[in-house]
């Protein structure tokens, strides 16, 4: 009989207890700071900019210090570098690049084409973020204008290459870009052709 | 050089951050006040005689009008609308402020995108459900089906009848008005049996049987709870017994009376079990039962149903604040100084007004921090199995009111100056145990390394 009754009361305890407990945690737990990030418009710093130095991101080509060597189009095993090149009309002793593009919606991000760059022209960066509306804007065109080419670059013996800081260039470029931009005019030629 | 990432779709919130405060101002601000003027303004006035004095004060002779009973009862249903209209805005607010005191208590942010601070969301998620298909089960009942929500309803309107908001500020002052709650409330059942048999579905019946179930039975403690502070009130109408209380803590209820103490906490457990609230959410039993009596449910009707779960919020919060915790009275001021401020005119001065709109705060602030602790419970307890359900109920609840009743009986008995003694001693253990509480919430927060109280990240 006692033994009921000390069940008894004690089960009432323990309700009192427990909840005065649970409530406690409850509450401690509500004044704390959430550990939810608020991504992407409420981070201390640009999310991109908290990713190791590494990273492999979008790749970055810097025109001034690109050769022509096109090591990178042959290195990629997908064929998403395009490069087209042509002597200058006005300096035939000059060669220029009159188009290089790399369609990053299908980049493996591999970093193939990196490691075979002498002069380090093109290089991953650390942005990963680029929602565009009509898929083929994501083919990104470091010579926009087949007009304006970019002359090769003759590098200096016993110098290095002259590069742009790292995401400097790729910053400005994502910076131009619109959504909602509508598909380009001209198709985004097919892998595997002829690059020269 | 404007470092921007290449999303565009950012929230109407951002891009209008001015249009987005003042919409949100508006509805968190100046909506409930509205209301309340509103409901301030119309509700000591609507008895005829009253309403008959008023009209002739502004010079029109409604007493002898032909169609004055037609005049009556377009402002009855004015009031109607307006209550149904606070009963709707704090349902959804209600579901905000959850969701937020939720999401803090589980280590992560509620929703802060629409509107400041998130406050929107509740009117978007209502504007979402109008938008939703209205489906109804082949083999289900369809008129039992469509009904069933109304049912509900019902038994969530009709106990705001008797809700004391202020000193004069009630829509009717029954003199059976608790026990009118009682029963009203209990409308809420038949829209759970009715919903989960006209549903065709195993697990709606389930959770409607289970919700009868619950309700029934829970009924029983807290009617005999109720009836503590009834006892000591000596009636059974709201004000009144409000009346029979006072502003300080020492003079509620709750504390007056050692065993209605223990009475307000049946009092708060029996009215969760029949508000369906967690730990007794068992009809609905997300988890297992998916919603339960209204699975089948979607659109506008299971809006209604949800509803109703929330604005029941209120009546349980209410009921427990005007039985125990000394309803709308203001502390150090007395009911008798609220009425020679009245003035002799049928229209009453402006002070009296101003004390009205306190005790209506007063009242609001008492009940919020009621549904604030429901909130809080239901995010701390986890679910009680049937089993348990009738056991707490029967074994314990029901024993245990008894007691306090029977307590009760001889208690009133017993001088006024005891009452006084006990309410102070009570009230200073109360608020020694809520000392102790806070310092057992920070020990909480010192254990874990690194952590310390920071409201910052909304």
């Amino acid at each position: 009989m006692p033994e009921t009754v000390r069940n008894y009361f004690g089960a009432i305890t323990d309700v009192v207890q427990t909840f005065w407990q649970g409530l406690s945690v409850t509450l401690s737990h509500m004044l704390r700071r959430p550990i939810t990030i608020q991504y992407p418009d409420r981070t201390e710093k640009r999310v991109a900019d908290m990713l190791p130095a590494r990273y492999r991101g979008f790749l970055e080509v810097d025109m001034a210090v690109c050769t022509g060597c096109l090591a990178c189009a042959r290195a990629c095993p997908i064929d998403v570098i395009k490069i087209a090149v042509d002597k200058d009309p006005a300096n035939p002793k000059q060669r220029v690049i009159t188009q290089f593009d790399i369609d990053e919606s299908k980049c493996m991000f591999c970093g193939l084409c990196v490691e075979q760059c002498p002069t380090s022209a093109i290089a991953h960066t650390r942005e990963f973020e680029s929602t565009v509306r009509a898929v083929e804007n994501l083919v990104f065109r470091w010579v926009p204008d087949a007009a304006k080419p970019a002359p090769f670059y003759r590098p200096v013996k016993g110098q290095d290459a002259p590069r742009a800081p790292v995401g400097s260039i790729m910053r400005v470029y994502l910076g131009s870009q619109v959504w909602a931009a509508p598909a380009p005019a001209w198709a985004v030629p097919a892998p595997g052709k002829d690059k020269g | 050089m404007k470092i921007t990432t290449a999303l565009d779709s950012t929230s109407l919130t951002t891009r209008y951050p001015k249009t987005a405060l003042a919409t949100t101002l508006f509805f968190m601000l100046a909506l409930p006040f509205l209301l309340y003027v509103v409901l301030l303004l119309m509700l000591p006035f609507n008895q005829p005689e009253t309403l008959d004095a008023v009209a002739k004060r502004f010079g029109w002779d409604l007493g002898h009008s032909p169609f004055r009973d037609t005049w009556y009862g377009v402002i009855l249903l004015v009031e109607a609308t307006i209550v149904s209209l606070y009963t709707a805005v704090f349902a959804g607010v209600t579901t905000w402020v959850e969701r937020r005191i939720a999401g803090r208590m589980q280590s992560r942010i509620g929703p802060n995108r629409p509107g400041v601070f998130g406050f929107m969301s509740w009117v978007a998620d209502a504007v979402k459900m109008l938008f939703k298909e209205d489906l109804i089960p082949a083999e289900a009942d369809h008129l039992l089906f469509r009904a069933a929500p109304y049912f509900s309803m019902v038994g969530l309107t009709l106990p705001f009848v008797v809700l004391p908001f202020g000193e004069s500020v009630i829509v009717a002052d029954l003199n059976v008005g608790v026990f009118y709650v009682t029963a009203t409330s209990a409308f809420v059942v038949v829209g759970i049996l009715v919903s989960g048999w006209a549903s065709n579905s195993k697990w709606a019946l389930f959770g409607a049987v289970r919700g009868a179930a619950q309700v029934v039975s829970y009924e029983i403690p807290a009617g005999i709870a109720i009836m503590v502070p009834v006892l000591m009130a000596g009636t059974l109408s709201m004000q009144g017994i409000i009346r029979a209380q006072g502003g300080w803590p020492w003079q509620w209820f709750a504390c007056q009376n050692p065993a209605a103490f223990v009475a307000f906490f049946i009092a708060v457990t029996a009215s969760l079990a029949e508000g369906n609230r967690t730990p007794f959410d068992l009809p609905e039993a997300e988890s297992e039962l998916v919603a339960g009596y209204h699975a089948e449910y979607s659109g506008f009707r299971i809006a209604l149903f949800l509803m109703v779960e929330w604005a029941n919020m209120w009546i349980m919060g209410a009921l427990a604040v005007t039985l125990f915790l000394g309803g709308w009275q203001i502390p150090g001021v007395s009911v008798e100084t609220i009425n020679q401020t009245r003035g002799p005119d049928v229209l009453p001065s402006l002070t009296w007004f101003c004390w009205e709109f306190v005790s209506l705060v007063v009242f609001a602030v008492k009940t919020w921090a009621l549904v604030i602790l429901f909130i809080w419970l239901r995010w701390t307890l986890p679910r009680v199995r049937v089993d348990q359900m009738m056991s707490l109920c029967w074994k314990y609840l029901v024993p245990g009111a008894f007691a306090c009743f029977i307590f009760t009986l001889f208690w009133v008995m017993v001088p006024a100056s005891v009452h006084l003694v006990s309410g102070v001693v009570i009230s200073l253990g109360a608020a020694l145990l809520l000392v102790k509480f806070a310092l057992r919430t920070r020990k909480n927060i010192a254990q874990v390394k690194g952590a310390r109280v920071d409201l910052s990240n909304w």
